[in-house]
């Protein structure tokens, strides 16, 4: 075979995995290649069990960032979830943010409900007011055990 | 008559001597890529064997495998009423699973078992000693370049095979099953994280180190005859689709 010739099927051969790679990587495994359009702020919960870092945060279903990280902070005795919002979204600072589930046993993910306020939250900045996971189980022993009012 | 305690020593023995010869071969192998890397064209006709004309298969077997996968998927998920589910069931087996494995296994069927006749046919007829006897290094001409193209070649063919199978499922679950486009390519992006692409491509690299390390060996030292080499390419294919296997199983656990 010409040397012209097995350089360029290798070529194609190449090109064609690199493609799919990239596919799965970018597309699928939403590996970032620029990561300047996003912005970071946390908030303060009670309790977020079930969230998972890499949980979307939808405000109106909207889906506007991901939840990047949560810590626990030992001083306050709550948990801390660092999110990454989109870079055009503004977040006004009396935004009140409320882990839900999608169905009853779908997964939790981070509602945001835009505030009226003037000021806007700062990258790096604090979502003051949270509401915390429903504990379902809770709910329905309350349920239950007759304890609703 | 030996005693069997004797054969027993005897055989863990030979194990042992051919474990060391095999992981000698290795180092060797990457020590030669690494200090006398060959001209680009021993690589480059290797990436045209291995991968190139490897395509075909991986492309049918890759389609089938999702179609299936797609099938089997909808059989299972409707029975919980959760068929938008499938893009991701697909997904993930693949691209976590089958898609390193059967690419590496079609790759070892295909041009593993190649690599050894043409390996051990030049061991038996001398040519391999020829190559010594001009003062070539044989591994530069014949090991290396295998190594080094199944390297790159078979994370690549990895990748065409996932990408193909979650198509196939496409295929058979929105076209022929119904599934809502929309569900199935979401749930997939939802489901699919960045670690799952990765350990893929980890694993379908340490396959490639695998299948040509294991053929390029027994190739190697290939016994005598067209016998010899037909029993080396025999156990070529079987212990490198054992060893992909068992590597499989403890690469997944450690990646986890």
């Amino acid at each position: 075979m010409k040397r012209a010739a097995l350089e360029t099927i290798v070529g194609i051969f190449v090109l064609v995995g690199i493609l799919c790679l990239a596919y799965l990587s970018i597309k699928l495994g939403k590996m970032e290649l620029i990561g300047g359009d996003y912005y970071e702020v946390h908030a303060d919960f009670a309790s977020v069990s079930g969230l998972k870092s890499g949980a979307s945060v939808e405000i109106a279903g909207v889906e506007v960032g991901r939840v990047e990280r949560i810590v626990f902070e030992p001083k306050s005795g709550v948990a801390r979830v660092y999110l990454r919002i989109r870079a055009g979204v503004e977040l006004a600072d009396d935004v009140i943010a409320s882990v839900r589930t999608r169905g009853i046993i779908g997964d939790k993910f981070l509602q945001l409900k835009p505030g009226g306020s003037e000021k806007i939250i700062a990258a790096g900045g604090r979502i003051r007011e949270t509401e915390s996971a429903i504990d379902f189980e809770e709910l329905l022993s309350k349920y239950i055990h007759g304890q609703v009012e | 008559m030996p005693n069997p305690v004797e054969q027993l020593g005897a055989l863990s023995l030979s194990l042992l001597r051919e474990m060391g010869r095999m992981v000698n071969f290795l180092v060797y192998a990457l020590y030669k890529i690494i200090s006398s890397p060959g001209k680009p064209i021993h690589i480059l006709k290797q990436l045209y064997f291995i991968g190139a004309k490897s395509f075909f298969v991986i492309f049918l077997t890759a389609s089938f495998t999702g179609m299936v996968l797609g099938l089997q998927g909808y059989y299972t998920l409707t029975k919980f009423g959760s068929e938008g589910m499938l893009g991701s069931a697909v997904a993930l087996s693949l691209i976590r699973e089958l898609g390193p494995v059967l690419s590496a296994l079609m790759v070892t069927g295909r041009a593993g078992s190649a690599i050894t006749a043409e390996i051990g046919i030049m061991k038996i007829t001398e040519q391999i000693d020829a190559l010594r006897t001009m003062a070539l290094e044989p591994f530069k001409y014949l090991v290396s370049p295998k190594i080094v193209g199944a390297v790159i070649a078979v994370p690549l063919l990895c990748a065409i095979f996932d990408v193909v199978g979650i198509y196939g499922g496409y295929l058979v679950g929105v076209k022929l099953l119904g599934v809502n486009p929309g569900a199935y390519f979401h749930e997939m992006e939802k489901s699919v994280e960045w670690k799952d692409v990765y350990s893929g491509i980890i694993k379908s690299i340490s396959f490639g180190v695998i299948i040509s390390w294991v053929c390029c060996y027994k190739g190697y030292y290939a016994g005598h005859g067209a016998e010899g080499v037909s029993r080396a390419t025999t156990s070529a294919v079987v212990m490198s689709s054992v060893l992909v296997l068992i590597w499989d199983y403890f690469l997944t656990s450690i990646l986890l």
